[in-house]
């Protein structure tokens, strides 16, 4: 019990859940405006391979990290694009389509990284992002090592939480997005497009999702390894409905998602003579599948979720 | 003479082979209230569609006055367009999202999207001011999801007014409203039209359209087939025009109600919402007897629905058809106990659309000897029978092995009458039988009703259409928030006030 | 102005012709990568057939891929059916193929007869498990199918690690996590002597033809489809539809463990975390590709496991990274997506005023 408490109390402990909980950040974010507009994006965790890939190639291939990131989000916006082009106008089965833009985006990334580098062995690596030492500041005690031990991409994370809120709360396009999401007609009547308000949503959140992405290979590690995904966006589907599309909760759902993860970590190294390691390994998934039996009941879905709309037919 | 504001200049409109609109003009005149009449169907929401940029005409033109009073020709097939000249539509639908609140509601699409700022003051203050001068009250700030179906409406006209509508329609205004509601509403649209608002509205109550409007005109089969000033209009004589031939009118003989086929005993429901809440409800429904209760919708209607159809257990209380208690309610156990159920939304409850007509004809009774033996579908039998019942109920589409989802509304309606009467139920819950249906199949399902009321069946008619149940029921009971209030007569202004709440 | 509009009806040749143009464009858009990858795509192609049908062996080895797409197709197809969105089929088969090794591999020492009977229900009653639980988490709480299936995938392949490391490690397997082979008499009997074709393909297609049965002459199979196009209205007629829900997820997850168990004591004899390359995943592409229909599901398993065999021949024959046969797939479901959206809508130039509604 008293481990437990000091590895609760350490620095170290609360460093590393924020930078798990980083990649889920941009991901539930990401999931958060695309379902606010009424679209379900299970692209998400091919999204991220795409994001992970392509950031890092590009940095690989002498773009610079603020360049990699760029054409992560782009790349994820494409992703996007194609997704919502087969869900929007066309108002194909939003969850197949999903599935097909994950399995598309996903061997795509794979099969031109095997195509780029055919013979290598071990992945190349590059120089990711550094955490970011502000003078000062970093000497807080406590939160200045928590947070001043993280990188740029982070502390984009955590201003993108507040810029989505923002958007979503206090700016008409974000009342707009709330509104496609529940009934697309309130839209069309008021003589704002349907289309491109969701088609944008899904787009900005697909190019947010692929940050989530690019932070594996920039900035958690630097190398890009097949399978690194792992589920993580997956993860970020369940987390949006815990956090009741808001972004204030899904930073917290995250963050917790991300201690939870840490604890994990820890704990295994200190009980992993009594317990297999696989067991702590797999907590974080049951603990997201808990999350969403308990959300569940009372999640408020936004009312168009899955629902296509065409324009001409009410 | 007042200026126009408003001319459509022969529009017309097809849809593949049938004709929606054939060669309609129309005029408005400011500050005029029109009444646009006809049956469901006859091409009313249409006109109004093209007017509103939502459907782009095949032939015709239509001018709206600028600010200056000047003619000037829309643009066809735009909503934009149709917005900017001051054209407002409040549909009979509503078209509020229940997330964000009225104003956001209101102020939707008028703001620059891309603005890192709203000025929501500004936009109180105007809508206010709009409220003041039009008597349209509702409260502004919470979620629209909590407001009631009055309040949404006035919504609606606020966000057509709030875009400095000049010309105003609307869909059926009053479907959705207690009569007493619908009063307010035309005197607050009178306010409007002293003004200087046009307000077109779209309507097949004859009643409401002699008493408020100036001017009527009658639509039948997509032509205009009448336009008379409201004072020289004779009320037979529009009914003729409506329909083409007398209406054919559903007579009902006085009969003596027999032994109780349905009784519900302290029933109640705990639902989510209003609509889905029943409050210790005792009904009992007799033999030979139309039982109608009338109700402005979501006032536990759904609940009591549920609960005769099987849908919802109730949370305390019992339910007896004929004699037998049903202990565990189910959508199976009512139909073995002998309740037709015709539900309130045919599309969505009535039939399976991807599934062919034959099959939704046995969907209530797979467990039948007919329709199965040990576990494996008998082809023929349920064929044969589906051909059976569809000439005996007049179903007309391309057969009965063609998906059921091609069939038009009222034959869809006719599939699930054919369903429920084959089999003779005792009870018969009917949810709103004849909504968007036209007169022809209207008074089709109203006749169908009294057979069975004549055989022996009791029927709880549930309608929000006072008229309708007017015309069928033999007894009315009021329902309002959950619970149930017998009426002691077939007065409609009396039932109207107890609708609303208003009457001890 | 474009307008969207149904069609009618979708006749019998755009049924079939759409997933078989589905499959032509995606084979054909991926001379794309092919070229960029710097290989000819005429020459790959070439070598992608003559890699699936240039010999006897090499079309047992593609009907062997074969076999556990069309339990994952079917697995996939039935549920989706239902609109029950099973998506843990890769987990499922790792469950029946640990039910399969559980069993198989010495804890019951008896005769064949009864031996391969008891691995291929234990493997489909452990997939059934894998999908009743999600399923009950969704009746019961409403927690969506579609996350806890695919976190589930995950769950499971950390369990198996765990088995395979702890109680179902071969012990004489020198520490590999891999498990005990399964006894010789317990292993379904191949089909062609010296081939890896094994008589799982023959209960695959007769799970196939049982589902087809099922599906368009049963009441199970009525309910089924009633409750998947409309649960409302199915409820309404009096359909239990939970009831229903439940039964094709305890089907389709038997599907999807009897495509372990059929890998295991058909073809490998052991089991190791790489047991599957996703045929969980690609069963869901197969499903699509069939229109749901289970015969449909036979052939498009073939067609898969066809470019599955002939990319990676090609891959070994030009050094194409063989990661193309999944672009393929994956390209092959966008595909039919779209072609189904042809198939059920027409684009009409509203301006035309041809409009149907």
């Amino acid at each position: 019990m008293m481990d437990i408490l000091n590895i609760l109390l350490s620095e170290s402990f609360w460093a590393a859940s924020l930078r798990i909980a980083t990649p889920l950040i941009f991901g539930v974010l990401g999931a958060l405006i695309c379902e606010r507009a009424g679209v379900l994006n299970l692209g998400i965790e091919g999204i991220f391979v795409v994001g992970a890939m392509c950031g890092w190639m590009a940095v690989w291939l002498g773009a610079g990290l603020w360049g990699g990131v760029l054409i992560a989000a782009l790349a994820g916006g494409f992703f996007g694009l194609l997704h919502a082009i087969l869900t929007v106008p066309l108002g194909l089965s939003q969850h197949v389509s999903g599935l097909g833009i994950t399995l598309f985006a996903t061997s795509v990334s794979y099969f031109s990284y095997r195509t780029a580098l055919p013979n290598v062995s071990s992945p190349p690596r590059i120089t990711p992002f550094q955490p970011l030492d502000l003078p000062i500041l970093s000497d807080l005690p406590f939160l200045g090592s928590v947070l001043f031990q993280q990188t740029a991409l982070t502390w984009l994370a955590l201003l993108m939480v507040g810029v989505v809120w923002y958007v979503m709360n206090r700016t008409a396009l974000g009342v707009a997005i709330q509104a496609v999401g529940d009934n697309p007609d309130s839209v069309d009547a008021q003589g704002l497009s349907v289309y491109a308000l969701r088609m944008g949503a899904i787009v900005a959140g697909s190019a947010l999702m692929a940050l989530g992405g690019a932070f594996l290979t920039m900035s958690a590690f630097d190398a890009f390894f097949f399978g690194m995904v792992n589920g993580r966006g997956w993860v970020c589907i369940a987390l949006v409905i815990f956090a009741s599309w808001r972004p204030g909760k899904a930073l917290f759902g995250a963050l917790l998602f991300g201690a939870f993860d840490a604890l994990q970590v820890r704990l295994q190294t200190e009980m992993g003579a009594l317990v297999p390691g696989q067991v702590f390994l797999m907590a974080p998934y049951i603990l997201s599948i808990i999350a969403l039996v308990i959300a569940a009941r009372s999640a408020d879905y936004p009312r168009a979720l899955l629902t296509p709309w065409f324009k001409g037919q009410r | 003479m007042p200026e126009q504001v408003l001319s459509l200049n022969g529009l017309s409109k097809r849809f593949g082979s049938v004709v929606a609109n054939d060669d309609v003009s129309l005029t408005l005149r400011r500050g005029e209230v029109l009444a646009l009449l006809g049956e469901n169907g006859a091409g009313k929401t249409t006109l109004m569609n093209m007017l509103f940029g939502h459907y782009l005409p095949d032939a015709g033109t239509i001018d709206v006055s600028d600010e200056a009073g000047r003619m000037r020709p829309l643009q066809l097939g735009h909503p934009q367009a149709a917005l900017a000249a001051g054209i407002g539509m409040v549909h009979q639908h509503f078209t509020l999202a229940e997330n964000i609140s009225a104003l956001d509601n209101i102020t939707l699409g008028s703001e620059p999207l891309l603005a890192l700022r709203r000025d929501r003051k500004a936009a109180r203050a105007k809508i206010e001011g709009i409220i003041e001068k039009s008597g349209l009250k509702a409260p502004l700030s919470i979620p629209v999801g909590r407001l009631s179906v009055g309040e949404r409406q006035r919504v609606e006209i606020l966000k057509a007014l709030y875009r400095d509508a000049r010309v105003l329609v609307l869909d059926e205004p009053t479907a959705v409203l207690t009569p007493q509601e619908a009063d307010t509403l035309f005197e607050n649209i009178k306010a409007m039209t002293n003004e200087g608002l046009s307000v077109i509205f779209i309507s097949h109550k004859l009643r409401e359209v002699l008493a408020f409007s100036d001017r009527i005109a009658v639509l039948r089969h997509g032509v205009k087939v009448g336009e008379l000033e409201t004072s020289a209009a004779d009320e037979k004589a529009i009914a003729r025009m409506m329909v083409g031939a007398e209406t054919p009118k559903v007579s009902r003989e006085r009969m003596a109600a027999g032994a109780p086929v349905m009784q519900l005993k302290g029933v109640s429901v705990v639902g989510r919402s209003k609509r889905d809440t029943l409050q210790c409800v005792d009904l009992e429904v007799r033999a030979h007897e139309i039982l109608g209760i009338a109700g402005i919708s979501g006032n536990g209607q759904n609940a009591l629905a549920q609960v005769i159809s099987g849908l919802a257990v109730p949370t305390a209380g019992a339910i007896h058809i004929v004699d037998s208690e049903i202990s565990k309610p189910t959508p199976q156990a009512m139909v073995s106990a002998g309740v037709g159920r015709i539900p309130e939304d045919r599309h969505r409850e009535g039939i399976v659309g991807a599934m062919t007509v034959a099959e939704n004809m046995v969907i209530e009774r797979l467990g039948d000897m007919q329709v199965q033996s040990r576990g494996l579908l008998r082809r023929d039998a349920i064929q044969s029978n589906a051909k059976k019942l569809a000439k005996e109920y007049d179903v007309r589409g391309p057969g009965v092995t063609a998906p059921s989802r091609l069939l038009s509304g009222g034959n869809i309606q006719k599939l699930i009458l054919a369903r429920v009467f084959e089999h003779a139920p005792k009870l018969i819950l009917a949810n709103q039988p004849t909504r968007g249906l036209d007169m022809g199949a209207a008074a089709e399902v109203g006749r169908r009703l009294l057979e069975a009321r004549e055989r022996g069946a009791g029927v709880v008619l549930i309608s929000e259409d006072l008229d309708e149940i007017l015309g069928l029921a033999d007894r009315i009971v009021v329902i309002r928030d959950g619970q149930l209030t017998e009426t002691e007569s077939h007065d409609r202004e009396r039932i109207g006030l107890m609708m609303a709440g208003e009457a001890a | 102005m474009i307008r969207i509009e149904p069609r009618n009806s979708t006749s019998r040749a755009f049924a079939l012709g759409i997933p078989i143009l589905s499959a032509v464009v995606s084979l054909a858009l991926a001379a794309i990568p092919l070229m960029l990858a710097g290989a000819n795509p005429i020459v790959a192609y070439g070598e992608m057939i003559k890699g699936v049908f240039g010999s006897v062996f090499s079309i047992s080895e593609m009907l062997t891929r074969a076999t556990p797409l069309i339990f994952t197709g079917l697995a996939a197809a039935l549920a989706f059916r239902a609109k029950l969105w099973n998506i843990g089929a890769e987990g499922q088969l790792y469950l029946g193929a640990m039910a399969a090794v559980a069993v198989g591999s010495g804890a019951f020492d008896v005769p064949g007869i009864i031996l391969i009977p008891l691995i291929i229900l234990l493997g489909a009653a452990a997939g059934a498990a894998g999908m009743a639980a999600p399923t009950y988490l969704k009746i019961r709480f409403g927690a969506d199918e579609v996350v806890t299936t695919l976190l589930l995938n995950f769950i499971i392949l950390i369990f198996l690690q765990m088995m395979l490391e702890g109680p179902l490690q071969d012990p004489m397997g020198l520490g590999w996590p891999q498990s005990a082979p399964v006894l010789d008499q317990g292993m379904l009997p191949p089909l062609v002597d010296r081939m890896r074709i094994h008589s799982g393909l023959i209960i695959a297609l007769v799970a196939a033809g049982i589902a087809q049965f099922m599906l368009a002459r049963s009441v199970w199979g009525f309910k089924l489809r009633a409750v998947g196009e409309n649960a409302a209205a199915a409820r309404h007629a009096g359909i239990n539809v939970n009831r229903s829900l439940f039964g094709v997820a305890i089907i389709s997850g038997g599907l999807a463990g009897l495509a372990g168990a059929s890998e295991v004591a058909g073809l490998k004899g052991y089991l190791t975390a790489d047991l599957s390359p996703g045929f969980g995943y690609t069963g869901i592409v197969v499903a699509m590709l069939a229109g749901l229909s289970p015969v449909g599901v036979v052939i498009a398993a073939l067609f898969i496991a066809s470019v599955f065999v002939g990319a990676d021949s090609m891959s070994r024959a030009m050094g194409v990274s063989s990661f193309l046969a999944d672009l393929v797939v994956s390209m092959s479901l966008l595909c039919v997506l779209v072609g189904g959206f042809v198939a059920k809508y027409r684009i009409i130039r509203a301006d035309t005023g041809k409009a149907a509604r």
